[in-house]
């Protein structure tokens, strides 16, 4: 059995892990803390396919309609059990 | 960004029966409440030491007067335990995971190991369920053989005992009822290690503690009696119910202690935990709910915080106003769309505070010396009250004996007054369901006669209003910060534009529409008495040259006559609604478009074109969305003003009516629709034919069945667009439903061949009628059938009038669409209430994202594009067409 990446399909946007450089320039910009930054699941098959783990920051750029470009973040987070 | 207060965790307890008793100010033991005097007894539910509800009383307990003392608990001993009704999910888990022996979890070391902590989060811990442990094993630790636990709403444990006879080798069930008191030993066996493990805190929250010993009694301003006309005493549900509990217990304790049967006991204690669970809850599942003496159901705790009356959809979330008027609405077209007629009656009820200055002492006085009664339209506005500075209020009087005189001399600067309410004042305009922002806007306000607020017909769309009875509400904010807010961000020209599309919202409607196209359509002639009769209403300040001169008579065009309107700098080119889509277009020919349907406005100037729905309708409004952009909000609003008067003047100069002659065909259209669907059933007779032989090709993936339907369904179909083709050719645009179907204003083509032609297929779900007898729609058809007639085929015409059949056929039809619209209301209410609910504290912060009310980012650029969609054009960010062809004023 081949196992799909779900990167490659059309319609999952780029997910990039940041470094840690970027993301405190990220978390300075906004002047936020890292739990205020939209969460993501450590399990979500994007995440699992670009080797994120709990406590990186994914950087997601789709493509807008509008804007061309949308970029935003989130931080990857466990699941809770149940 | 932090907020300034953050919640680092939320503990949720129970309480103890200590905790009970050191809160409780006295132990109550009587189930009365007050004696034949009026006093109320000690230590009796109305104990004085609970708290005080009569006013001039002090509290027994802190001293304080009525509505400052909050109010004190007392309690009741139970003379036995009482399981609580909110906890017995958690008594069950419980039950039936920990050893009904030594009460140990049901699990060993490793097991446990599973479920642990991890190590860096104490909260990640996954709680062990009732899944988790099988059923009927053996304790791992004391090796005690564990039984089944049934649970029996709403509030009895029965444990199933299976012992394996030693002679038959059969499994004996005995059922063995658990009493609250066994459950709270079973219950108190737990360990506090355990307990974490299953994610309670021991500390707040022992288990035993969910079945009752103590109850904790209410203060007496949580239930306060009420004293009725004739000077009785009415007591509140909760008093009743406790009067019931303590009558009950006292006789469980008096039974108890002089030994009665163990049945009795039993019985008593059944009764008890009655009253206790409809105390606590009075809708449990499978417990007749406790009445009041009416037969009404008593509202006890759990329903005075539920559901949408209760404490909190009804009193936190839902908050009522002062300053608010409510009444029935109706049409004034001769208002601006910015403004709302208000009746004299509510005017002179309804107040805004005006502060009194040197400068406008005497205005004041003028207004507190006509005091509260404003007789008539004419008269300036009163006033209601007066506020002196130092809090006190006085009441205007009307009348001789009044004192509005002798006040008007007393007041001095810094003083306020409540100033009736005059043509000009802001005011907020809302009509529920509020489901838009549009739905409450600002208006100004015009004093009238009447008893109805007035509003111009062209603002319906926004609230979705009309004048069938609908009622709406009006607010008068009160301080100067409202009003600003009121003028610059809700008027109804700032709204004109919905977020919802990026276009107009507001525009006109039905007679505006069919009036604006009566008048924009081909070229006609006006003199200048007509034209001046069509702009009469409208803001012109110079008649425009004429357009030509016949025998030294100026005569005007219909397409001027709109010109006047338009500001002077706009320039469109677009397809009206009543472009046909011929093949080839013919816009750009010498002779032009036939239907006059290519709109071209240079500078102003309506060069050729229809003004119709395209144009000037609800939320379409090309014309107006130009404006908009080109000179701003408050032109725009005028333009809606001029234009809804230019198509009123000129509807009003030809006359529009409508009548059942209007549907009339010539003798050759009826033969000629009688042939069409004549053709049309014997075709479809055919296919049936075709279809009984087996010969029927079936469509690709369906079968012959399916493929019968469908193309019976379609030829169906043809048929009764072919009779409205016919109709049509008989009908031009001297027919009014014509004009109306094609200027967009109301109604299509559809509406007029079901009027005049055939109403033709009824459908439910997208398929003929097919159910209601065995193999037939009804019994006057023969079984079997698959003919037009006898599944919903209606070749009447609305007017013709329906056979039976064929009306009870559209009876079906017509039902879905009902059921429909009904099904969709109350989904989409819902859906409405949980969108607001999860979104309602967004709000776009000043370095553009998306942030909730904790500082938490949900959208890092608004929309991810940063655009205002109220702002966009139609969706779009940049409407270069339309900028384009602005500028280089010729079509691209």
């Amino acid at each position: 059995m081949t196992r799909l990446n779900v990167l490659l399909h059309e319609m999952v946007p780029d997910h990039q892990i940041m470094t840690g450089e970027e993301v405190t320039d990220l978390l300075k910009t906004f002047d936020i803390s890292e739990d205020q930054l939209p969460k993501i699941y450590h399990d979500d098959p994007a995440i699992k396919a670009c080797g994120g783990k709990p406590g990186n920051v994914i950087r997601i750029i789709r493509k807008s309609q509008t804007a061309g470009e949308a970029t935003s973040y989130r931080l990857v987070v466990r699941r809770p059990k149940k | 960004m932090t907020s300034p207060k953050r919640i680092g965790k939320i503990e949720f307890g129970l309480l103890s029966p200590k905790q009970i008793r050191d809160m409780s100010v006295c132990k109550v033991i009587w189930p009365d409440t007050y004696d034949d005097d009026g006093f109320p007894y000690p230590k009796g539910l109305m104990d004085p030491s609970l708290g005080v509800i009569d006013p001039g009383l002090r509290c027994k307990t802190c001293g304080q007067k009525q509505g400052d003392c909050p109010g004190h608990f007392g309690h009741i001993d139970l003379a036995k335990p009482v399981i609580h009704v909110g906890y017995t999910r958690l008594i069950r888990k419980l039950l039936r995971i920990t050893c009904r022996d030594c009460g140990r979890l049901l699990l060993d070391k490793e097991e446990i190991e599973k479920f642990s902590a991890l190590e860096d989060d104490p909260y990640s811990a996954e709680t062990i369920g009732e899944k988790d442990v099988k059923k009927e094993r053996v304790c791992p630790y004391c090796g005690e053989q564990q039984y089944k636990i049934n649970f029996e709403k709403p509030t009895s444990f029965v444990e199933v005992i299976s012992v394996v006879d030693e002679n038959t080798g059969k499994t004996i069930k005995t059922e063995q009822k658990l009493t609250s008191a066994d459950i709270r030993e079973r219950l108190e066996r737990i360990t506090d290690d355990d307990l974490r493990l299953l994610g309670i805190d021991p500390d707040v929250a022992r288990p035993e503690w969910a079945v009752l010993t103590v109850l904790p009694v209410p203060p007496v301003t949580v239930r306060p009696s009420i004293i009725l006309e004739n000077g009785q005493r009415s007591e509140d549900d909760l008093t009743h119910k406790l009067v019931d509990i303590i009558r009950i217990n006292q006789r469980f304790r008096e039974n108890q202690d002089a030994g009665a049967p163990q049945l009795i006991i039993e019985d008593l204690w059944e009764l008890l935990q009655y009253h206790v669970t409809t105390y606590l809850d009075n809708e449990v599942a499978g417990c007749p709910p406790a009445r009041h003496r009416s037969g009404r159901p008593l509202k006890t705790l759990s329903q005075r915080l539920k559901g949408k009356d209760g404490r909190f959809r009804g009193s936190l979330s839902g908050k009522r106003v002062n300053f608010s008027a409510r009444t029935v609405i109706s049409p004034d077209p001769n208002l601006s769309v910015g403004e709302v007629g208000v009746p004299l009656a509510i005017a002179n009820e309804m107040s805004v505070p005006v502060r009194v200055t040197k400068q406008n002492i005497e205005d004041i006085r003028a207004m507190i010396r006509i005091g509260p009664h404003r007789p008539t339209l004419r008269d300036p506005c009163g006033a209601n009250y007066v506020n002196r500075p130092d809090g006190r209020r006085i009441r205007l009087i009307a009348g001789p004996e009044g004192n509005c005189d002798t006040v008007a001399e007393m007041i001095e600067p810094g003083w306020k007054i409540d100033r009736q309410l005059r043509d000009g004042d802001i005011v907020l305009f809302n009509r529920q369901p509020s489901l838009h922002r549009m739905s409450i806007m600002s208006h100004r306000i015009k004093v009238m006669n009447g008893r109805t607020f007035r509003l111009n017909p062209a603002v319906c769309p926004p609230y979705n209003a009309d004048f069938d009875g609908d009622e709406m509400n009006l607010h008068v904010p009160q301080t100067e910060e409202a009003r600003a807010e009121a003028e610059l961000l809700v008027a109804v020209q700032e709204n004109i534009l919905s977020p919802r599309f990026g276009a107009p919202i507001i525009g006109g409607l039905h007679d505006h529409i069919s009036g604006i196209f009566i008048l924009t359509n081909q070229t006609k002639w006006y003199t200048k008495s007509e034209f001046l009769y069509l702009l009469k209403y409208t803001k012109m300040d110079k008649m425009p040259e004429p357009g030509k001169i016949v025998d030294g008579v100026p005569y005007w065009s219909n397409k001027q006559a709109f010109s006047v309107i338009l500001p002077k700098d706009v320039s469109m080119f677009y397809k009206a609604t009543c472009c046909q889509n011929c093949n080839p277009c013919t816009k750009d020919s010498e002779a032009g478009c036939p239907n006059d349907a290519f709109v071209r406005i240079v500078d102003g100037e309506l060069l050729c074109g229809t003004i119709d729905k395209k144009s000037v309708g609800a939320m379409d409004g090309t014309i107006l969305n130009r404006i908009i952009r080109l000179h701003g909000t408050r032109r725009a609003r005028d333009y809606i003003d001029d234009l809804t008067k230019l198509s009123i003047r000129a509807i009003m100069l030809n006359g529009f009516s409508y009548g059942i002659n209007d549907t009339d065909l010539g003798k050759n259209e009826h033969k000629q629709i009688r042939d069409v669907l004549d053709q049309a059933e014997s075709d479809a007779a055919q296919k049936i034919s075709i279809f009984e032989q087996g010969h029927l090709e079936p469509m690709p993936g369906r079968t012959p069945e399916e493929t019968l339907e469908l193309q019976l369904m379609s030829q169906l179909g043809k048929a009764r667009d072919r009779t409205g083709d016919i109709a049509s050719r008989h009908l031009g645009f001297e027919n009014s439903s014509v004009v109306m179907a094609v200027s967009g204003a109301r109604g299509s083509m559809l509406n007029m061949a079901q009027m005049a032609g055939c109403i033709g297929q009824q459908a439910v779900r997208g398929e003929r009628l097919s159910r209601g007898y065995e193999d037939r729609t009804l019994p006057h058809f023969k079984r079997g059938d698959k003919g037009a007639g006898a599944h919903g085929f209606v070749r009447n015409s609305y007017k013709s009038g329906l056979t039976p059949t064929e009306f009870f056929f559209h009876a079906i039809g017509g039902r879905e669409g009902l059921v429909d619209t009904a099904v969709r209301t109350s989904q989409s209410g819902y859906l409405q209430r949980r969108m607001i609910n999860a979104l309602q504290d967004l709000k776009v912060a000043y370095d553009g994202t998306v942030r909730s009310t904790g500082g938490k980012i949900i959208q890092f650029v608004y929309g991810e594009d940063g655009t205002d969609p109220a702002k966009s054009a139609s969706g779009q960010p940049v409407d270069v067409k339309g900028i384009a062809e602005s500028v280089l004023k010729e079509e691209i």
